[in-house]
């Protein structure tokens, strides 16, 4: 086994290198978590909005439970997606367990909540300032979604790139419908498990290093989009 | 077919006749609590056909609060307000109110005004005639949000004109303008007058309500103390309030 210092140098050696193996389980990770990214906002977003602007009879519970959510384990996500998905499932017919689609399901029903809430906090606070200037206008609910979604867009990009965040580093969910199979639903955490357990440190701490390097520059993101809404004043 | 605000001068010569018959508006009673406070006390008030009322009254008297509850934006806690037979709800998407605090959308000047056009299926035409005629032509392209203050009173201006109103509720439209842009706001505001808009119009500037009101509701303690034609107000006013309100006096 190589010392820490050693399997350091071959790891960034490793990732220099483009090489091939890292290669594919990393533009996998970015396809299953950009896609499940994607997927969470349709859905996220426009409860958030619809939740943000209507009052009704246990609107606080329904909060509560939305907060409640973001914080779900992945592995629970995972064991209860898989047992939709395994072939004793309701949706056992469809084949999806051990393919990239069942992983973005998983990362979609994790990362889903945190869109919601988090969309529907920032769409709240901007149509408490919105309301009466909308009402005003007798816009339908519909109308005025749509203009809270746009005018929020900064705002959003940065609840989405959270979302992401979360779906490209969690390993549970992924582990579990995914199964780690190589060449087929490895992803950049479920390698490193593997790997580290494994004692192949190298090609661990490479897709670590990747790992970081897209955290930060996912913050990096975040941070510029929040200096471009101040600029604009759109934030 | 109504003449829209923005046509020439020639609009200006025809009589001032009532665009729609949302009017004579009549308020019985109206009461408002807000945060437990009684902020309108059984207020009564009748409003004729056409014309520009203005609206007087000190700090917290009630002003915009009321206009809020005349356009529909407030549910009062008792009282009526009827607009010829309708109710507020019934009657604001004929309506426009210019709010003291403009909320203008985090968007382009011109997108502003598109918005409120595209909500009501109006041709986007209009818009560039709409800033033009408020002065902002030139900052179309900036965003909103990084106008000056009187700039954007000017472009909320703009935007409650966009929908051809019958009626328009301005508070305090020119408050932070400079000499120039109130003589333009109220040039344009005249002009809506002559088109049959009715303006009901909320200010603290005495020189403004002599030149503009063709009648005067004063408000003080959540009531209408006065209401009286313009030509007999300004000379006489009734109640000590309204009198050291116009002579800038002090009354608690
Ligand atoms: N949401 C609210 N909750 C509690 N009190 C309120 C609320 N909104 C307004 N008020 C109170 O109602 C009173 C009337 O307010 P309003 O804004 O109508 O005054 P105004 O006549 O427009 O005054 P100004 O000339 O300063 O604009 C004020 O005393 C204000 O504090
Ligand atoms: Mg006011």
């Amino acid at each position: 086994m190589l010392d820490m210092g050693e399997a350091f140098g071959v790891a960034v050696a490793l990732v220099l290198s483009g090489d091939g193996d890292l290669m594919e389980i990393v533009a996998l990770s970015l396809r299953v978590s950009l896609t499940a990214t994607i997927a969470a906002c349709a859905i996220g977003l426009p409860v958030g909005a619809l939740v943000a602007t209507s009052r009704f009879r246990g609107r606080g519970a329904v909060l509560v439970v939305m907060n409640a959510l973001m914080g779900l384990p992945p592995v629970v996500v995972g064991l209860i997606v898989y047992l939709h998905l395994s072939r004793a499932g309701p949706l056992g017919f469809l084949g999806l367990l051990y393919t990239p689609a069942a992983m973005i399901i998983a990362q979609t029903i994790l990362i889903a909540p945190i869109t919601a809430a988090l969309s529907r906090q920032v769409i709240e606070d901007m149509h408490a300032e919105y309301a009466d200037h909308f009402r005003s206008l007798c816009l339908s609910t519909r109308q005025t979604v749509q203009a809270l979604l746009w005018d929020a867009r900064y705002a959003l990009l940065t609840v989405a790139l959270a979302g992401f965040g979360r779906a490209v580093a969690e390993v549970g969910a992924v582990m579990i419908v995914g199964g780690n199979i190589d060449h087929l639903t490895r992803v950049m955490t479920t390698a490193i498990a593997l790997e580290t357990s494994k004692g192949d440190l190298p090609l661990a701490l490479g897709l670590g290093i990747v790992l970081m390097i897209l955290a930060l520059g996912v913050n990096a993101l975040v941070h510029s989009l929040r200096l471009t809404a101040v600029r604009q004043a759109y934030a | 077919m109504r003449e829209a605000i923005i046509h020439g001068p020639e609009a200006l010569i025809e009589g001032a006749t009532p665009a729609s018959n949302l009017l004579p508006l009549r308020v019985e009673g109206l009461t408002l609590d807000l945060g437990g406070r009684r902020v309108l006390d059984g207020l009564n008030m009748e409003l004729g056909p056409t014309g520009c009322t203005v609206i007087l009254g000190p700090n917290g008297a009630g002003k915009s609060q009321l206009l809020r509850a005349l356009h529909g934006l407030l549910q009062p806690a008792a009282g009526v307000v009827d607009w010829n037979g309708v109710t507020p709800a019934q009657a604001m998407s004929r309506q426009a109110l210019v709010f003291q605090k403009p909320v203008l959308l985090r968007r382009s000047v011109a997108a502003n005004i598109d918005f409120v056009l595209r909500s009501r299926g109006l041709p986007r035409a209009r818009r560039d005639d709409l800033l033009d005629h408020v002065g902002l032509a030139h900052k179309a392209r900036q965003p909103a949000r990084l106008l000056s203050g009187g700039e954007a009173q000017r472009l909320a201006l703009a935007r409650a004109l966009a929908t051809d109103p019958d009626v328009l509720f301005l508070d305090e439209p020119t408050a932070s303008l400079d000499p120039a842009s109130v003589n333009r706001i109220e040039h344009i505001i005249r002009r809506a007058t002559l088109r049959g808009a009715r303006v009901i119009l909320v200010t603290h500037d005495i020189g403004q309500a002599r030149r503009m009101a063709d009648d005067i509701v004063f408000l003080h303690g959540g009531r209408v103390t006065e209401h009286a034609p313009a030509t007999r107000f300004f000379p006489h006013p009734e109640t000590l309030a309204a009198r050291a309100h116009v002579t800038g006096g002090l009354v608690l």
